[in-house]
């Protein structure tokens, strides 16, 4: 589905400040696959997302979705297949426009964008259907503006609007970091059984341990710009806490630095 | 005093044109856009030859849109494909178009088109005239609201609202810049052309601080009515338009101000608008603040904190 090969990516190069972000990075996610993404400060996690995702373009390798090579297209080309939900809650909607407004962006992923009318009777009964599964009342609300919502109504928002039109891949930035614990918890809830039931291929990044152990089917650590660690879904059952970072210490030789891991 | 109201308010629904021109760039797109200056004085040179020519006024007013939006079409290609700075992008075009308009105008400076084709010329009394020149302008601002509503004009609202959004859900925004820029300054010349038909008269240096004008009357409409929905926020344009007419008209009568004083009237207007409402918030802010606060604290009297030595 989504193939990442010899991707490598330098920042300021033949500067003093030259960072390797990603080195020779060969990643193979196959339909349906849920793959977390832990790693250190400075692991190239958000590289590889914005690689993905067209943000950044690879100084060498290929990223390719369903045999289509995508790497030189822009990022706006790409989005056709690919869904995002960004950490800053602000950042996957557009606050001064009402939430039908922007359900009807998110409907209109993939086609031209022409001169029909965004929100209309039958697509405004879908918007409400849609809204009703995420359970918190949005969908008497459509002519809000997003503006007006909490950061967790936000973001519940904007990973309706990401699958809204069931993309090939769904890039999860560390979505749930931004919320409060509770918040947090009822987004994690809503991704995977939207990821579930939509049965999309997803990758996501994650401060959070506990949660990369207990989502998805299969789980790649990252440090120094490279994968270290993949762990495959029967192994991923037995995992802990613990034992990941003992396995990171092992592979890596240091201690996993994250200012911001959360344990448990 | 009063007589001098309905050519103030005739005045400001022509230019409301342009101030929706600023309203798109400015507060849609966000993106400053000075080519405005410019781009007036080409529709209303565009109009004058084409009037003098003997042209009808409908195709006349249709050119000067045109080539508004070519202007604009420049300007959106130097800031997204060029990466030329925003500001930097509509001045460089401000610049250029001075050169470009006194060629469309042969070189005059001035064009006097007295006799030729006028809007509504014939209609009378004068309020009729004025009922209809209101049609029109409510007519292309209800065409406008149409557009804004369309998937197209919601991934322009939402390239100035949050860009990095809506390229993810695959809009390309250097195109949806270039089209309201280029929008805009269709509009903005159409306002400079019908300007032209109105006085009979077209001046190479009509346009200068056009954007300054246009900003008060966004502003002053916003002040009035807000921006709740597009419907309501274009409305304040045309509302901001006229009001500032007629404090022209009314600060015009006054003794000790020059018609020379207008620009800096016009400024000042703005800044008022600009400044008076940030300081209100910080003053909200901190009275909600101080409010808060104290009812956090279950302190309800103004004790003062320390010095209990």
């Amino acid at each position: 589905m989504l193939q990442l090969s010899h991707v490598t990516k330098l920042f300021f190069p033949g500067s003093p400040d030259e960072k390797i972000a990603l080195v020779d990075i060969n990643l193979n996610l196959k339909p349906g696959d849920f793959v977390t993404v832990i790693g250190s400060n400075g692991a190239g996690k958000s590289t590889l997302m914005n690689i993905i995702s067209g943000v950044i373009t690879p100084d060498s390798g290929t990223v390719s979705i369903e045999g289509r090579a995508i790497q030189n297209q822009p990022e706006h080309a790409r989005s056709r297949w690919i869904g995002r939900v960004f950490q800053d809650p602000m950042a996957g909607t557009a606050p001064h426009m009402t939430i039908e407004e922007n359900l009807a962006m998110a409907h209109a992923r993939g086609r031209s964008r022409g001169l029909s009318f965004g929100v209309t009777g039958a697509k405004r009964k879908l918007f409400r259907e849609q809204l009703s599964r995420l359970g918190i009342g949005l969908e008497n609300r459509l002519r809000a503006k997003v503006g007006q919502l909490s950061g967790g109504e936000r973001q519940a928002l904007s990973l309706l609007m990401a699958t809204f039109t069931k993309p090939q891949i769904l890039l999860l930035d560390e979505h749930t970091a931004a919320l409060d614990p509770a918040r947090a918890e009822l987004i994690t809830k809503l991704t995977d059984s939207i990821v579930r039931e939509m049965n999309l291929t997803t990758l996501m990044v994650t401060h959070n341990m506990e949660q990369a152990i207990r989502l998805g089917n299969r789980l790649i650590m990252m440090d120094k710009g490279r994968i270290i660690l993949d762990i495959s879904e029967e192994r991923k059952k037995d995992l802990t806490v613990e034992s990941l970072l003992k396995e990171f210490e092992q592979i890596s030789g240091h201690k996993m630095a994250d200012d911001r891991v959360v344990f448990g | 005093m009063l007589n001098s109201i309905p050519g103030a308010v005739e005045l400001g629904l022509l230019y409301a044109l342009m101030a929706l021109g600023v309203f798109i760039t400015f507060r849609i797109l966000d993106f400053p856009d000075l080519t405005v200056d410019g781009s007036f004085t080409t529709g209303g040179a565009v109009a004058a030859i084409m009037l003098t020519g003997g042209h009808s006024i409908t195709i006349s007013l249709l050119a000067a849109f045109g080539a508004g939006l070519a202007a604009g079409l420049c300007t959106g290609l130097l800031h997204t494909k060029g990466r030329v700075n925003g500001l930097l992008s509509g001045i460089l075009m401000m610049i250029a178009l001075h050169s470009i308009n006194l060629r469309i105008m042969d070189g005059a400076p001035n064009i006097s088109v007295y006799g030729s084709d006028q809007l509504f010329s014939g209609v009378s009394p004068y309020w009729v005239k004025l009922l209809a020149i209101f049609g029109i302008i409510l007519l292309i601002k209800l065409l406008l609201d149409a557009f804004l509503h369309t998937e197209l004009g919601l991934a322009l609202r939402a390239t100035g609202d949050n860009a990095r959004m809506i390229r993810s859900f695959g809009a390309n925004t250097d195109l949806t810049k270039i089209l309201g820029i280029s929008l805009s300054n269709g509009l903005v010349a159409l306002s400079g052309a019908l300007i032209v038909q109105q006085s009979s008269f077209a001046d190479i240096s009509m346009g200068v601080g056009m954007i300054v004008i246009g900003l008060a009357s966004v502003i002053i409409g916003e002040a009035i009515l807000g921006a709740r929905t597009v419907f309501i926020a274009t409305l304040a344009v045309i509302v901001g338009s006229v009001l500032y007419r007629i404090i022209v008209a009314l600060a015009l009568r006054i003794e000790w101000l020059d018609a020379s004083d207008l620009k800096l009237i016009t400024a000042l207007i703005v800044i008022i608008a600009l400044v008076l409402p940030a300081i209100q918030r910080t003053w909200k802010q901190k009275l909600l603040a101080k409010k808060r606060s104290a009812e956090l604290t279950g302190q309800t009297g103004s004790k003062p904190i320390g010095g209990g030595f």
